[in-house]
């Protein structure tokens, strides 16, 4: 048996890279000035660029949700979308949830503190994508129920297995906030 | 003492969880930080002949291709790359020589100064190879199986009894019989956070390493010893693990690659594994087995015969305890049992949850069930015809054993005993309903550990250990253990962990840690607490002066008389007692082996399944399910249902769901991804109840802690693949139960 790829002597020219280009992302209300390459995913410069390491890779093709956030407050896989294609949009990560100091659990978003409460999380790798994947479901308004929040939910894996704690966080809060609020 | 043992709280961790703020492997940042990206083998046996790295060399910003052909040197000795839980045999050295020996293998490093351009880089990469013929399928290589080879490790996993008894002679005149083959396909961790590691180069040469491991000290150990650094060049920090069921339990390559980058490149380098890459390095191994029951017209077994053949790779033998839990759940008088391997063009199994424990368990008590079928008993009843206070597999007695009281009250909760046993007898519309039962069992052990406490200047308590939190919640349980030893509310402890600076802990497996780095706590808090009272007793005047340490308790930051608790001494009278000086305590914590060598220790369980089967669509719901504990004490019952959850959800995916999907023409795991490899989803999980029976064990350790690690996945397979029989009528003995199997 031989090669699996083709031996390719060396020909063509060197390839040539676009440049990077300096692009403004508005994240969590806050303007961050980043030189990027036009195919840098808006994961990669929320983590690499941004030093917002709150938002998660767990696969980089759009299968986990672990990297969900909420752009104009609806909620995207941002490994699936390119950081270019996204200034001048509001973008909400996990670190914009609480509004002041974290380290007070007052401070913390209701959703946030549903899920200490329900121990809705074990690792916590998914968890931002988790919540903000509640959160975004919460803005679109089409979970009526227990199982619709399951199937609503689906994109956004828990190895762990903390399926039903979550389930619980997010009935909870649905439950306590008034119906168009 | 505080009373935190016990209750359900919510984790320490939680706000830096929800937050965003707990920082995991590849998000620490470094000065001039560089990106590596691995270039993995394309054919599964072979020779690399030619690697071309030019193009990738030529990008600006490209800053070097480390192969095979330019690495540079690296320990000789294969016991240079021995970590914490290497098998017998020559471990893995990533870029050793040209020879590839599983498909995936790394075969190239490319390191760049940003990701997007390391990863462009790698795709410029040309390989020729010349390969050779692989052989990776269990199933057609079974004559190749032979004895593993003995070592270090079969001390935690030894090799089955011999025989017992006479199982051909009393097989054969057993008037009820059953026998079946019982297989499942390897898998994979897939913990949601992939393999990484940021190397910080520090000026000095010296090494700070973030790395996702279940042992900080291990990922250290194996750094010095393959790359010759000393101790105290290398340190390694993991304090927080997005997942791991085992896969970090040895130091992966990424850890050996952005080593050697950092070394040569005297820069700090981040190397992160792609979801591909997740499945180029340990996995559960898969298995075959075979089981003959042998048992009397009332139900009494009195033959047993298990075997299993596993996988392993070419290069180590990795074990697991398989066939031996037969004759620890079961009484039989004869026995015979056996276990072997086949190596295989595959890379080393490693443990994954309850290793061994979710393969031997689910056959036998699949088994079990079949005979219940054969003799028209009750499964449950059949069980406890069977019940055995006795680990027969060691002859021993169990230290505690409550599954008697798991069967009731799961039963109970379940409403087993409206079950009519016809298969095929319960309907909802055009869904076929189930009811299914299992034993779990998982063995109780206890390894050595230190632990660190210091009662600061301000009266704070700080403990330290170099264990693991994987999720499990060891911050939180051992923050109660040391705020209740010493009396101190929970705000003013400190629990730290995961950093090879801090007192040794042995890796974070095996349903240990709540044992293990739990008494270490609670040995360096009380020891401490020796000091604080001998300080306390040097305070002029002190009420407190004659008091032996038997009199006094630790309550609300006070040491007091139990006799009389208005004669007390605050914590912070005692630390202002030690010259402006923090209070320090280390201390070593052993298994009273002498106490726990007659007995048998295990956590048990009684499992309960509900299914429904599409009649037209063959797909399969597990409804519900009641899971029935008995782990000892329940140091928070909040995270333990949690684990107990989580073990039940990897059940479900056991049974139904995930399997790594080998093409044996190509030698590949075809469907390495999170959209092919499948996992429960939310919407998979439905109604799952968890019950902690008491159960009181002061033999297991100090704390009567069983560790809840593995315990909640045992039991669900075999509950679950019984229902579908009950549900169908159809007994599948090959995981996972995919609706073809079925239909």
């Amino acid at each position: 048996m031989q090669t699996t790829l083709p031996k390719q002597p060396v020909t063509r020219p060197a390839p040539r890279l676009v440049p990077t280009q300096p692009v403004t992302l508005t994240i969590n209300g806050t303007p961050h000035q980043l030189q990027l390459a036009p195919w840098t995913s808006l994961l990669d410069a929320l983590r690499e660029y941004a030093h917002l390491t709150g938002t998660k890779k767990g696969c980089d093709h759009g299968q986990c949700g672990a990297c969900t956030v909420l752009v104009n407050g609806k909620r995207i896989n941002s490994c699936l979308t390119l950081a270019v294609m996204k200034e001048g949009d509001d973008i909400q990560t996990i670190e914009g949830l609480a509004t002041g100091d974290p380290a007070n659990p007052e401070s913390l978003h209701p959703m946030q503190r549903a899920f200490i409460e329900h121990d809705a999380y074990q690792c916590g790798y998914c968890t931002p994508g988790q919540i903000c994947s509640a959160v975004g479901l919460m803005n679109e308004g089409h979970a009526k129920s227990r199982s619709d929040i399951q199937e609503l939910m689906s994109g956004n894996i828990c190895r762990c297995g903390a399926y039903p704690h979550i389930t619980d966080a997010i009935q909870e809060v649905m439950q306590q906030t008034p119906k168009n609020a | 003492m505080s009373n935190y043992i016990g209750k359900p709280l919510s984790r320490v961790d939680g706000v830096a969880k929800v937050t965003g703020k707990a920082k995991y492997a590849a998000e620490f940042d470094a000065p001039d930080l560089t990106y590596g990206y691995v270039v993995s083998s394309t054919i599964t046996k072979g020779r690399i002949t030619h690697i071309e790295t030019s193009e990738a060399l030529s990008l600006p910003g490209v800053l070097s291709v480390i192969t095979h052909e330019n690495r540079p040197k690296i320990a000789w000795l294969d016991m240079s790359y021995k970590d914490q839980d290497a098998p017998p045999g020559s471990p893995f050295r990533p870029l050793r020589d040209n020879k590839i020996s599983y498909s995936g293998q790394p075969i190239a490093l490319v390191v760049a100064e940003t990701f997007e351009l390391a990863r462009y880089a790698a795709s410029l990469i040309r390989v020729d190879y010349r390969e050779a013929p692989h052989e990776t399928n269990l199933d057609t290589n079974l004559h190749r199986a032979r004895k593993p080879k003995s070592g270090l490790a079969s001390l935690l996993k030894p090799p089955p009894p011999k025989p017992r008894g006479n199982f051909d002679e009393v097989y054969a005149a057993s008037p009820a019989k059953v026998e079946g083959r019982y297989s499942h396909s390897p898998e994979h961790h897939n913990p949601m956070e992939m393999f990484a590691s940021t190397v910080v180069y520090e000026k000095d040469g010296k090494l700070t390493i973030y790395d996702k491991t279940q042992g900080a000290q291990n990922s250290q150990l194996y750094v010095t010893q393959a790359f010759n650094m000393s101790f105290s060049d290398v340190r390694v920090i993991s304090p927080f693990v997005g997942g791991a069921f085992g896969s970090g339990l040895r130091p992966q390559y990424q850890l050996f690659l952005a080593v050697m980058a950092a070394r040569e490149l005297k820069r700090s380098v981040r190397v992160t594994l792609t979801r591909q890459q997740m499945f180029t390095f340990g996995h559960r191994p898969a298995t075959i087995q075979n089981i003959a029951l042998g048992a009397d017209s009332n139900g009494k077994i009195n033959a047993i015969y298990h075997d299993a053949v596993g996988e392993t790779s070419q290069f180590e033998d990795y074990t697991e305890i398989v066939p031996t839990w037969s004759p620890m759940i079961y009484p039989a008088e004869n026995v015979t049992l056996d276990y072997k391997i086949v190596p295989l063009d595959v890379f080393t199994p490693l443990d994954m949850r309850a290793p061994g424990g979710v393969t031997g368990v689910p056959a036998i008590e699949t088994a079990i069930d079949e005979m219940a079928y054969e003799l028209g008993i009750d499964p449950l009843e059949l069980r406890l015809i069977n019940y055995s206070d006795r680990n027969m597999a060691e002859d021993k007695p169990f230290s505690s054993k409550e599954l008697r009281e798991c069967f009731r009250q799961g039963a109970e909760r379940f409403g087993w005993a409206k079950r009519n046993p016809k298969p095929g007898s319960m309907r909802d519309g055009h869904n076929l309903i189930g009811w299914g039962m299992s034993t779990g069992m998982w063995e109780a052990n206890q390894m050595p550990a230190r632990a660190e406490a210091v009662l600061t200047v301000n009266g704070k308590l700080r403990v330290t250990s170099a264990t693991a939190d994987i999720g499990t919640g060891t911050y939180t349980i051992m923050t109660q253990i040391a705020a209740d030893t010493l009396g101190m509310p929970m705000e003013d402890v400190l629990f730290k962990l995961g950093d090879s600076d801090m007192p040794l802990a042995p890796i974070e497996g095996g349903s240990w840690t709540a044992a293990t780095v739990g008494s270490a706590v609670k040995v360096v808090c009380e020891e401490l607490g020796r000091k604080l009272f001998k300080l306390a007793q040097k305070i002029p005047g002190s009420p407190l002066a004659k008091a032996k340490w038997d009199d006094v308790e630790f309550v609300d930051k006070h040491i007091r008389l139990k006799q009389n608790p208005a004669a007390a001494v605050s914590l912070q009278q005692a630390v202002d007692q030690n010259g402006g000086a923090a209070v320090w305590q280390k201390s070593t914590s052993l298994p009273a082996m002498m106490k726990q060598k007659n007995y048998s220790r295990a956590a048990h369980s009684a499992v309960f399944v509900e299914v429904m089967v599409d009649e037209d669509l063959g797909t399969i719901r597990v409804t519900r399910a009641v899971s029935a504990i008995a782990g000892g004490k329940i140091l928070n019952p909040k995270t333990a249902r949690s684990q107990i959850i989580g073990g039940m959800v990897w059940g479900i995916s056991k049974a139904l769901e995930e399997e790594s999907v080998m093409d044996h023409t190509i030698g590949r795991f075809m469907n390495h991804s999170l959209a092919e490899y499948h996992v429960p989803v939310n919407a998979d999980i439905h109604d799952l109840d968890v019950i902690f029976v008491e159960e009181h064990d002061d033999i297991v350790n100090p704390l009567g802690v069983k560790g809840l690690g593995e315990i909640g996945i045992v039991g669900m397979p075999a509950a679950i693949a019984n229902a579908v029989f009950h549900a169908t009528g159809k007994r599948i003995r090959e995981l996972p139960i995919t609706l073809d199997k079925i239909l």
